[in-house]
């Protein structure tokens, strides 16, 4: 098994290496920390020992080559791993200090606080723009009186209520792409998550749309912790805060270091870092 | 200063490969002949069936009187043909009987598919599938026997129950109580039949929902039956609707099971549990091996009718099935 640890200078995110005994350390954190998870699938290991801390209100980007590990890694934050046939995990993720894998915890609440946007906009078919934004508080029998204002509010944050305050009983899909995944931000947004989890939101959008959406990360982190999955070295400095960098050496993967995004970009510790931001694989 | 002349758009031309133009002249065939063969058995029943629609008109379709005077075949020619065909009472029992079974087969069906494809362990799931599949290819006749044999017992007794508990209504009323041989029993049988097709195609539909778009539903903190009710169905209901039509021209067209369980009975029924009923196809099975000539084109006309009426339900299905196709 590997097993990394890092020893970081920054003390806003730092990665707490294994520990002898993760659940007699009494932590006040707030906000989002792995310790020392694993991923399997069957028999294959697809993570190895990432120990990360998410404070609150801040927007860490996860960057890194395909299949390093990023996409499992962020389904584990909040327990959409275990959906996949003969998923396993090890280690522990803490939200505000309690573990989210503990038996009494249930992973749909999980799921409420820590809510995810993914890869391709898809919005609900079958369902208008306002029913779309309304679908997560009716899917977790939310009891909230005040739709109206919830959709304008989540619409607002997510950027889009100009351009659909008129046609809110317009199906989702006729929107066009990037109005599609800030519709999704903003049905996410309804549940009122504590973490967004979003895995390369971008990566299906034109340069306009995109910049569109990191405004919007932008403004979220102001109340809410974004975890972001990137491809695009440029978004990941211009959106986070923070940085992780995963690597594969053909096994699972593995965390190779954490620290401000100013720090990555431009003075990383480990060479492999300052190779990948500035393009030279991956 | 010039102006731009606008050119007249450039005809595109396409080259075919051999292979192409080989390959283009066999499927273009291949539904031609499809075409074709639908058209001639079209106009086969409109031509031997004419002579009867001339004579009766609409009485073929709405009366209650089947009689076939064949004994005038045997001898004098100069009395009068007395025969009398109309078929309404088997129009509306196959419409009946078609109707009871779909109400029970839909939702079965539907649950049925769900389990298969969202609750069954994955160590079953071929198994199921493999049976579904197997169940569909059952010749009806094995069905009709073994409603007669050990199904009948069963749906007596829930017959029974539905004339005790809701026999104020008119359609649960009787006028004798031997419910036996009744338009719900058959209905059943039918259900039965038409059960592994729809839930074949319904979980073949439910299977293809988007990945993602379920774990959305998760990923909002929904439950199973959240992501099932939200996504996973109304994404699928085009699909189920063609699947059910599917089955409903199956229980249509049935033949040898409704023979098999129920009595023909030329007099319009509303009530499904009394021992009268019978539909077009089983009729024109029943009748046809004693038949005389002119009863045959009056058998080939009710043909006719069933044709038709076939041709009308899938029409208005692939219309539903356009309209509930969820645009994105």
């Amino acid at each position: 098994m590997m097993q990394r640890t890092m020893n970081m200078t920054n003390s806003d995110l730092e990665t707490t290496g294994r520990t002898s005994d993760p659940m007699s350390e009494v932590t006040s954190f707030r906000g989002l920390e792995t310790r020392s998870v694993h991923a399997w699938f069957g028999k294959h290991h697809a993570l190895a020992g990432v120990s990360l801390r998410f404070p609150e209100r801040t927007v860490t980007g996860l960057i890194g080559p395909s299949g390093c590990g990023k996409s499992t890694f962020i389904r584990l934050l909040n327990r959409m791993h275990e959906f996949i046939p003969s998923a396993a995990m090890a280690g522990s993720v803490l939200l505000n200090g309690s573990d989210i894998y503990d038996p009494s915890e249930d992973p749909a609440m999980i799921r409420l606080k820590v809510g995810m946007v993914f890869q391709k906009p898809n919005p609900f078919p079958a369902m208008s723009i306002r029913e779309n934004v309304l679908a997560g508080i009716k899917l977790a029998h939310l009891k909230r009186d005040n739709h109206d204002d919830i959709v304008e509010q989540c619409l607002t944050r997510a950027g889009l209520w100009k351009e659909v305050k008129d046609r809110l009983d317009a199906s989702g899909g006729s929107l066009s792409g990037g109005q599609q995944q800030r519709l999704c931000i903003a049905r996410s947004l309804a549940v009122e998550p504590q973490v967004l989890l979003m895995d390369e939101p971008c990566s299906a959008l034109d340069p306009g749309s995109t910049l569109r959406i990191e405004e919007t990360i932008k403004e979220l982190a102001e109340k809410i912790t974004v975890i972001i999955v990137t491809h695009n070295m440029q978004q990941a400095s211009r959106v986070s805060d923070f940085c992780a960098f995963f690597l594969t050496d053909g096994g699972p993967g593995y965390l190779v270091e954490a620290d401000s995004t100013r720090k990555m970009f431009t003075n990383p510790s480990d060479p492999r870092t300052a190779d990948y931001v500035q393009g030279k694989f991956g | 200063m010039t102006t731009v002349e606008t050119p007249a758009p450039r005809e595109m031309t396409v080259i075919y490969s051999r292979a192409d133009r080989v390959f283009r002249g066999i499927v273009t065939a291949g539904a031609l002949t499809s075409l074709i063969l639908l058209g001639l058995i079209a106009s086969f029943l409109v031509y031997r069936s004419s002579g009867i629609f001339r004579e009766f008109g609409l009485k073929f379709i709405t009366g209650t009187e089947w009689f076939s005077d064949s004994f005038r075949e045997v001898g004098d020619e100069a009395r009068p043909d007395s025969s009398v065909f109309s078929i309404g009472p088997m129009i509306v029992g196959s419409v009946v009987v078609a109707t009871i079974a779909m109400l029970i087969a839909v939702p079965l069906s539907i649950g049925g598919a769900l389990y298969i494809e969202f609750y069954a362990p994955r160590s079953i799931y071929r198994v199921l599938v493999a049976m579904l599949d197997l169940a569909a290819a059952i010749p009806s006749l094995i069905f009709g026997l073994w409603g007669i044999e050990i199904f009948t017992a069963f749906g007596v007794r829930w017959a029974t129950f539905l004339n005790d508990r809701l026999g104020f209504l008119p359609i649960f009323s009787v006028e004798f109580e031997n419910f036996g041989r009744s338009p719900f029993v058959a209905g059943c049988v039918l259900a039965s039949l038409v059960v592994p097709i729809t839930t074949s195609v319904a979980r073949e539909v439910y299977s293809r929902t988007p990945r993602d778009l379920i774990d959305t539903c998760y990923a909002l903190g929904g439950s199973k039956w959240g992501a099932i009710r939200s996504v996973v169905m109304p994404y699928g209901r085009s699909g189920v609707i063609a699947g059910a039509m599917l089955g409903l021209g199956r229980a249509l067209g049935e033949t040898v099971a409704i023979y098999l369980m129920l009595n023909l009975v030329f007099k319009y029924s509303y009530q499904i549990l009394d021992s009268t009923g019978g539909n077009v196809a089983s009729m024109i099975a029943l009748k046809f091996g004693e038949a005389t000539d002119r009863e045959i084109s009056a058998l080939i006309a009710a043909g006719l009718v069933l044709f038709i009426i076939t041709l009308i339900v899938n029409m208005v299905a692939s219309n539903i099935v356009q309209r509930t196709t969820p645009r994105s």
